[in-house]
This record gives structure tokens, sequence and C-alpha cells, in this order.
């Protein structure tokens, strides 16, 4: 090979190289505060929870007004589907739910921050999200009748159905 | 090479046959029913001056039963999906109009101008794209499919459901997607070594979050902006969504607006509650990320009427989301014996991959299959294998030998062979 040529093809493929490897570097810093005000993602430890409380007894009130139309009278089921279940996650007829599939309690208060009630999506304030939440973790006989949730106290409930995952595609580390 | 040859007892006829000779085909397989054409059709287009042009086409009125069809939640309109008609269509592409929807809380209206990707996290430098300045990366396209990890659900009950192939097994379709390498963005904010796991997050109003390994984002996936040639449809995530080759459809999350790098995956409702399957020993399986290889005849399929014996072509699709199609092989006899199909090119790793060959149909009962073999070995199972492995309480991930029975009026079913 000539070194015309050579030189023709290591330009050609540092060409290659950077179209794959490099983009024209568009991005724009994100400053604490911008990161501050994005979404956040809500871990089984408890990160990304924000701080607040709210009690089984508020909880029922908010549940009864906002939830019932769609997953009826104590999660027992509507048009979005129960949440609650007397059934097995075994045998002919399993009957997986909140209480007996969920293997986290954060995931529950993160999904209905930002999901539910599903006409109005963030519409519940932090304390009230709290509240519903221990509402339903009583209904799953995790909490009693007069308890309280925070972001303390809720990465400590251990639901019963933790442990029942296999990962398929993907390692823990 | 004489016909005897060719054929075997069940009516398959050699794949190459269609190439060979030019036979004669029997009369068109016709729908059912029928759609009356538009009473304002002049009777000899070639007597009156056209229709003007139009901004944008449409199909023909005359197709009009070619549609998208819905289930959604009746109290909620923007929860439910639509499926593909794939009785109703040819090649691997599906019209970006027929692409088939998930959406949990309807499809959000977003201002692209405003639009942001905010990448953060485990990053060196935290950065935010806008779709404009994403328009300017180098892009990447690839064909592939997009499937539902529900795709086919109903197919778990004790019965099958009746219905067209599409809105059975049409939670999937097949696209020319084109955008940025997330490697590009990933590397530009620069990843930390402890990162392992991206938290995916869309702007809509279930704010939908999953975790995607890191090592997939690297390796294939695709911030993509257009969807066949034209900007992404609202319903396909515009402004951008991304695109993970050959995984779980939720993966493919759109109206993408974050992504967060962590160590460990969110345990967002969708990688917990939904998207795992509940096996037979009460254990679920999670992160069951690959579509494993699957196929199906779409024509005939039910709903199609086999109006007169003779020569017909069976036509099917087949994929996989761990390489390309190896292999599809066909059965008229409910899997006694099987042929293998013509596979038409481009055959591309995690794509649709259209499959034919012709069939004599004799005028008696038969049943009709396809078993699907992909690059890795893998082999599509039979329903009865899968139930055995699985039990029925999975929901997700259903990718058995579909069985379409045909009558003796040459009419076609649904059952389980
Ligand atoms: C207008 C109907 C509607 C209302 C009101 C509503 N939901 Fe829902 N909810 C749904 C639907 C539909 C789904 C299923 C969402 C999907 O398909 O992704 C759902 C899902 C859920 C889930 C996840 C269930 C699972 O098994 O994965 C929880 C938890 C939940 N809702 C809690 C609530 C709470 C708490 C309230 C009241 C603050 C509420 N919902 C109000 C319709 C509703």
């Amino acid at each position: 090979m000539s070194t015309p040529e050579r030189l023709l093809l290591a330009s050609w493929l540092l060409i290659a190289t950077a179209a794959q490897a490099a983009g024209p570097g568009l991005g724009k810093p994100l400053s604490a505060a911008d990161i501050a005000a994005l979404p956040r993602s809500v871990f089984p430890d408890g990160r990304g929870l924000a701080a607040g409380r709210g009690t089984v007894s508020d909880g029922k009130v908010i549940y009864d007004a906002q939830c019932t139309s769609c997953h009826g009278i104590a999660g027992r089921g509507g048009s979005g589907g129960h949440l609650i279940s007397d059934g097995k996650l075994t045998g002919a007829d399993p009957d997986p739910a909140v209480n007996t599939y969920w293997p986290y309690a954060t995931t529950l208060w993160d999904f209905t921050r930002r999901a539910m009630p599903m006409t109005a999506p963030g519409s519940l304030s932090v304390d009230e999200t709290y509240a519903v939440t221990a509402y339903l973790l009583h209904l799953s006989g995790l909490i009693e009748a007069d308890g309280v949730l925070d972001e303390q106290s809720l990465p400590k409930v251990r639901m019963p159905n933790r442990d029942g995952f296999d990962w398929i595609d993907a390692k823990r580390h | 090479m004489s016909e005897g040859d060719e054929t075997s007892a069940s009516g398959l006829l050699d794949r190459r046959l269609f190439l060979r000779r030019g036979l004669r085909w029997s009369a068109a397989i016709a729908a059912a029913p029928s759609i009356a054409i538009a009473a304002d059709i002049p009777s000899d287009p070639t007597r009156t001056p056209g229709q003007p042009f139009s901004n944008y086409g449409q199909p023909s009125p005359q197709e009009k039963a070619t549609i998208r069809w819905i289930s959604a939640n009746r109290a909620v309109a923007g929860n439910g999906v639509s499926w593909t008609p794939l009785h109703d269509l040819e090649g691997i592409i599906t019209p970006s109009g027929l692409h088939f929807e998930r959406h949990h809380n309807g499809v959000p209206q977003i201002d692209a101008e405003a639009h942001r990707l905010s990448v953060h996290g485990l990053v060196q430098r935290p950065l935010s794209f806008t779709i404009e300045a994403l328009k300017r990366y180098p892009q990447r396209s690839r064909i592939g499919f997009v499937e539902c990890g529900g795709n086919s659900n109903s197919s778990w009950n004790l019965e099958p459901l009746q219905t067209r192939a599409g809105y059975l097994h049409g939670l999937a379709s097949n696209s020319e997607w084109t955008g940025v390498p997330l490697s590009i963005v990933l590397d530009e904010a620069g990843v930390d070594p402890a990162a392992r796991w991206l938290v995916l997050e869309a702007s809509d109003a279930i704010g939908m979050n999953m975790s995607l390994p890191l090592a997939k984002a690297r390796k294939d996936c695709l911030l993509a902006l257009y969807q066949n040639g034209e900007r992404l449809r609202p319903e396909q995530g515009y402004p951008l969504r991304l695109i993970v080759p050959g995984w779980e459809g939720v993966l493919n999350v759109k109206w993408l607006s974050r992504i967060e790098l962590t160590t460990e995956p969110v345990m967002s409702r969708n990688e917990t509650s939904r998207y795992t399957e509940l096996q037979p020993d009460g254990r679920a399986r999670q992160f069951t990320f690959v579509m494993d290889v699957k196929s199906l005849i779409t024509s005939p399929s039910p709903g199609h009427l086999l109006n007169e014996k003779g020569l017909y072509e069976i036509r099917g699709l087949a994929w996989s989301g761990r390489g390309k199609i190896k292999r599809v092989e066909v059965s008229a006899d409910a899997g006694k014996t099987w042929k293998p199909a013509a596979l038409q090119g481009p055959v591309l790793p995690m794509s649709f991959t259209r499959f034919r060959i012709p069939w004599r149909w004799d005028g008696a009962a038969a049943t009709l299959q396809s078993r699907a073999v992909d690059d890795t070995g893998a082999v599509q199972p039979t329903r009865a294998a899968l139930v055995a492995k699985r039990g029925r309480a999975g929901y997700f991930h259903y990718n058995a030998i579909v069985s379409w029975q045909v009558s003796e009026d040459g009419e076609l079913s649904h059952v389980y062979a």
C-alpha cells in the first residue's frame, strides 16, 4: 500500500470511529438545582422518598373518596383491578395482588404518587400518598389500624413476597 | 421433478415451487366478511379525471377494515392496548399508523421544543439534551420488532380465543427506527464505573419508569427520533423513545425524558407487579427481557376463507429477540410432518422475517402450524411444552406454536393442537 493510500485509509478509519463514538457534544450541563427539580426515582431502600407522613385512618378517607370507584371497597376490585387478595400464589387459581405479590412497599408509594388516581395523576400530596399507602399496607396486614408511615418507616415494611423473584436476564451484583 | 416428489401427504409443496414455475393460483383467499366497495367509484377510471394531490396520503377507503383493534379499560379510555392487524399485512414493515399500542394512561401531547432528555445519576457530567440537538448527532437506522411482553397472552387461557390472528398476536410490530446510538450520549455524560443500570422515565400520565442493564444500553440501544422515515408518531413516543432491540416492548420507553444511571434497578411497579411471570411453584421470573423465538401463519388465518380446493401460499412471520431466524417449518397435519418454508430476505437479527410455502388444499380438514428456529438454536415450543414448563399464570412471554384449523368448508379457526 502506498503512503497516500495508507494516510487515506487511516483518516477514513478515524472518521469512522469518531462517527461511531462521538456526537457534537451538545448536551447542556445540569446544575444541582436542575437535578433536584427532576422527578425522583424511589428505591427499595428508601432513597428518593420525599419527607412526609400519613396515617392509616387518613388513608382510608382518601382511599374511599378517590380510589374505590376503580379498585373497589378495601381494594377488593373494580375496573382498575383489585389491590388486595385473600388468594395464594400457587394452586389452580393463583391470585397475585399488592399484599400477596409485591416485593417492595416503596413501589406502592412511588406508583401511587406518580400515577394514581388515574383521572388526576400527581394530585395527591406527599402526606396523602403516605396515608393511602399506609391504608393499603394496613389492609395487607402489615401495619396496625392506628399506624403511621413516613420516609423512615416505609422502606422498613417487609413485604411477604420480597424474596419471591428470580432474575432471568440480569445479574444481581 | 414430478409434482408427487414435491408434495407431502398434507399438501405442502416444495418452498421453491412458486419460483420455479408459474403455477396457477386458486381464486385469492377471500376476506370474510367482504367489504362493500364505496358507491362513488367511477366505473371506468380511464374516462374520469383522478383525485387531486394530498399533503399526507391515506390508505384506500376500500381498505378501511385494516385497523388496529382497540381493547381499552372501561373507566380509563387511555389504558389498554391496540393490536396490529397482522392478518391483513404483507412484507415485514408495519405501517406506522398500524403499529401496536400499549398506553397506561393515554398518549401524552408533548411540545417537542420544550422537551428535554436529562441524563444524570452516576455520571461525571449530568446533561440535558433538546430534540434539535439530538437531531444533529450521528444517526443510525435499524429494522426491528417491538413486541409487548404481554403479546399473545390470551393463549394461556384454557380455551382458544376466536379472533383474527393480529388480535391474538399483534402486540408485535416491525419498523425501521432511526436515531442516536444511546452509547454516544452515555459517553458524553461519562458513565461512572460503579453504574450498572439505567432508570428510564417517560413524560406520560403514568410516569412510566423501567430499569435497563447498562451493558444492553451500550450494546445496541437507540434514542429513536424517526419511525419508517418520518418523525415518531405521538402514540409511538413523539418526540423521543428508546429502542431496545429484541427486548420486551415495555423497555422501549416512549416519551423518554429522563435517564438516571444507578447501581441497581429501581423496582418500579412495571418491573415487579407487572412484566414478571408467576410460576407454578409460586416464584416469579423477573427481568425476563429477551423476547424468545416465535412465529405464526398470518395467511390463511381465522377470518380468511378458502373458497375452493387448490393451491394457496401459506404466509407468516417469524422473529426472535436472540438473533436471526434460521429456519421456519410449516405443518398442515397438526405437527405430524413438517416442511421447511422459504425465508424471504432480508433476514435481519431481532426483526420480523417473512416466510412462505405453497400448499395444495385438497378440501379436507387440516391444521396449519409454523415452527421457528433462531440462529442460537432456540426452537419455538409447542403449547403443551410451554404450559408444562411455565404453568398458565405467568401472563407474559407466550411464544408457543400457533395452530389454525381449516374446516372442510374452508373456514379457519384457532385451536390448541
Ligand atoms: C379512574 C380509575 C382509577 C382510579 C380512580 C384509581 N386507579 Fe389505581 N389503577 C387504575 C388502573 C386502570 C390501573 C392499571 C394501570 C395499568 O394498566 O398500568 C391501576 C393500577 C393501580 C395500582 C397498581 C396495581 C397493580 O397490581 O399493579 C395501584 C397500587 C393503584 N392503582 C392504586 C390506586 C390508588 C391508591 C388510588 C386512589 C388514590 C387509585 N389507584 C385510583 C385505575 C384507577
